[in-house]
């Protein structure tokens, strides 16, 4: 069982949202994911205003809509937009078909406007996807790095958090959350350097490390080479590669109604 | 399969679950790899590079188990080179070297590039040429090394029609249009380390020519698994699978 906790629309062949998902779900059959979390449309905005990060939602909402058996979706968000931005939850998640949150670079985690977000997200049991990196030469100015993310992990013991991309330089990032039980590393959007899912597994325990590939801009193969190569034991390898996110989805997609 | 973009011995910033030869050779026979090009790590920033390629021969014999093709590393830079690749040929019965621009601090338009592949041409040796070895965003911040300039080649290539190019870890840099380019500017070709992108492949040969594709992964720094995985994510069918992850490279090999 694959859960692929990390999938986006762009970067994929195909004039419209249907078919393009349609066209993933082929590549998805032949590398055996089963299920594709989606977040954020095309054009990709760093910065999104309101009616931008409501119409890359209704994207994903769209694409989703002839998936609902093997996809669900996350809602974009910016955190300089706070109000517009719980609205958004509302229209997408309350009453919507989305299960969770995207926050890309438009604004730092650890910044307290997401603290209104945070709780509310956690009140609707959405899953709280936050992308992180520690680039050498420097991250957009409102680019997270693990450290912003314990910072907000500490202020929201009880919400479970994922940490997007182990930070990219993961050795570091998985250090920066080791002591947030509440935060999740993800595998995706880096190059598939051997060693790191050893290294989360060594640190975190194989039960806070999930299994993502950043598609279209990354490949199935180069993503679930780190986890199918990696030197664990295959209950570990099982447990990243689905159960994990499974679990993390559970509740709400059982709130919702929705198949497990 | 074979696998044309492999190293031995220490990544020289983090110990690889790998980087032990024989369990490297292991590891990649199952996988269905039948052959590696195999260079050294230690290429990269030892000042001494007849003894890596001497050293690299001898893990080779002792630790390949028939799997590992040597590949000497030369240093354009150092004076002595020539002789460097007379005993790669000569002394270690080596068919490919690698050359290391970025690291070795000279670029493509070097006349030393020109002579080294005329050099190559007359003892029918195939050069690898590595574009980059990591992605720029999580290299060492002391360590920190751009990507080779790729473009001066292409002269090179018009003028020595005859020499036989590999291009590690360059797809990525190389895409598109630019793709048919290259394979129109001579003997070159490309392998999928660094290949990323949903099925990726299919979309690299809208533009190269599927007897330029070459299956290559980067082990042990990156996992050797993806090499496969990557042939699997594009609809490809038996026949041209076939000719990309193996019959691709043995032609490169074959001067006859």
């Amino acid at each position: 069982m694959i859960w692929d906790l990390h999938c986006h629309l762009s970067g994929v062949d195909g004039r419209t949202v249907d078919e393009r998902i349609a066209q993933l779900m082929e590549i998805a059959d032949r590398m055996g994911v089963d299920r594709l979390v989606f977040s954020m449309g095309w054009p990709w905005s760093q910065d999104p205003g309101p009616d931008d990060f409501r119409k890359q939602n209704d994207q994903v909402i769209q694409a989703l809509s002839h998936w609902q058996h093997r996809a669900v979706g996350l809602a974009y968000l910016n955190p300089k937009h706070a109000e517009e931005s719980l609205a958004e939850l509302d229209r997408v998640v309350r009453d919507g078909p989305l299960v969770g949150v995207k926050l890309w670079v438009a604004e730092r985690c650890s910044a307290e406007s997401l603290d209104a977000i945070i709780r509310k997200a956690a009140g609707l049991k959405a899953l709280i996807f936050q992308h992180t990196w520690y680039k050498t030469g420097g991250n957009y100015p409102g680019e997270s790095t693990p450290d912003d993310l314990a910072l907000l992990a500490k202020r929201h013991p009880d919400v479970p958090l994922i940490c997007g991309h182990s930070g990219g330089n993961w050795e570091r990032g998985i250090r920066a959350i080791r002591d947030c039980p509440n935060v999740y590393v993800e595998t995706a959007g880096f190059d598939p350097t051997a060693g790191m899912v050893e290294l989360a597994v060594r640190e975190l325990g194989d039960e806070r490390v999930l299994y993502g590939s950043d598609i279209g801009g990354r490949s199935f193969a180069s993503q679930l080479a780190k986890v199918t190569g990696a030197e664990i034991t295959e209950p570990a390898r099982r447990r990243i590669l689905g159960e994990n996110l499974r679990n993390l989805l559970k509740p709400i997609l059982t709130a919702k109604g929705m198949r497990l | 399969m074979i696998d044309v973009n492999v190293h031995l011995s220490r990544w020289p910033f983090r110990r690889l679950p790998l980087d032990d030869t024989a369990k490297l050779v292991q590891r990649l026979k199952s996988l269905g790899v039948t052959s590696a090009w195999a260079g050294s790590y230690d290429a990269i920033l030892h000042r001494e590079p007849s003894s890596v390629n001497a050293r690299l021969a001898e893990d080779c014999t002792a630790h390949g188990d028939g799997l590992l093709e040597p590949v000497g590393s030369l240093h354009l830079g150092m004076p002595g080179w020539e002789e460097d690749l007379r005993r790669c040929r000569e002394q270690h019965k080596m068919r490919i070297v690698r050359l290391y621009p970025n690291y070795h601090g000279y670029t493509l338009d070097a006349p030393a590039v020109g002579e080294l592949l005329s050099r190559a041409i007359e003892r029918k040796l195939v050069v690898q040429i590595v574009a980059k070895l990591e992605d720029e965003r999580t290299q060492h911040p002391l360590v920190t090394v751009p990507p080779v300039e790729l473009e001066p080649l292409k002269d090179w290539l018009t003028k020595r029609p005859l020499a036989r190019v590999v291009l590690l870890n360059a797809l990525g840099l190389v895409r598109g249009e630019a793709l048919s380019k290259w394979a129109a500017a001579g003997q070159v070709w490309f392998e999928t380390a660094m290949l990323e992108g949903v099925a990726g492949i299919g979309v690299a040969l809208k533009h190269l020519p599927a007897d330029r594709l070459l299956v290559g992964t980067h082990a042990p720094f990156f996992a050797p698994e993806a090499g496969p995985l990557k042939l699997k994510e594009s609809d490809l069918g038996e026949a041209l699978r076939r000719q990309i992850a193996e019959d691709n490279a043995v032609k490169v090999l074959d001067w006859s």
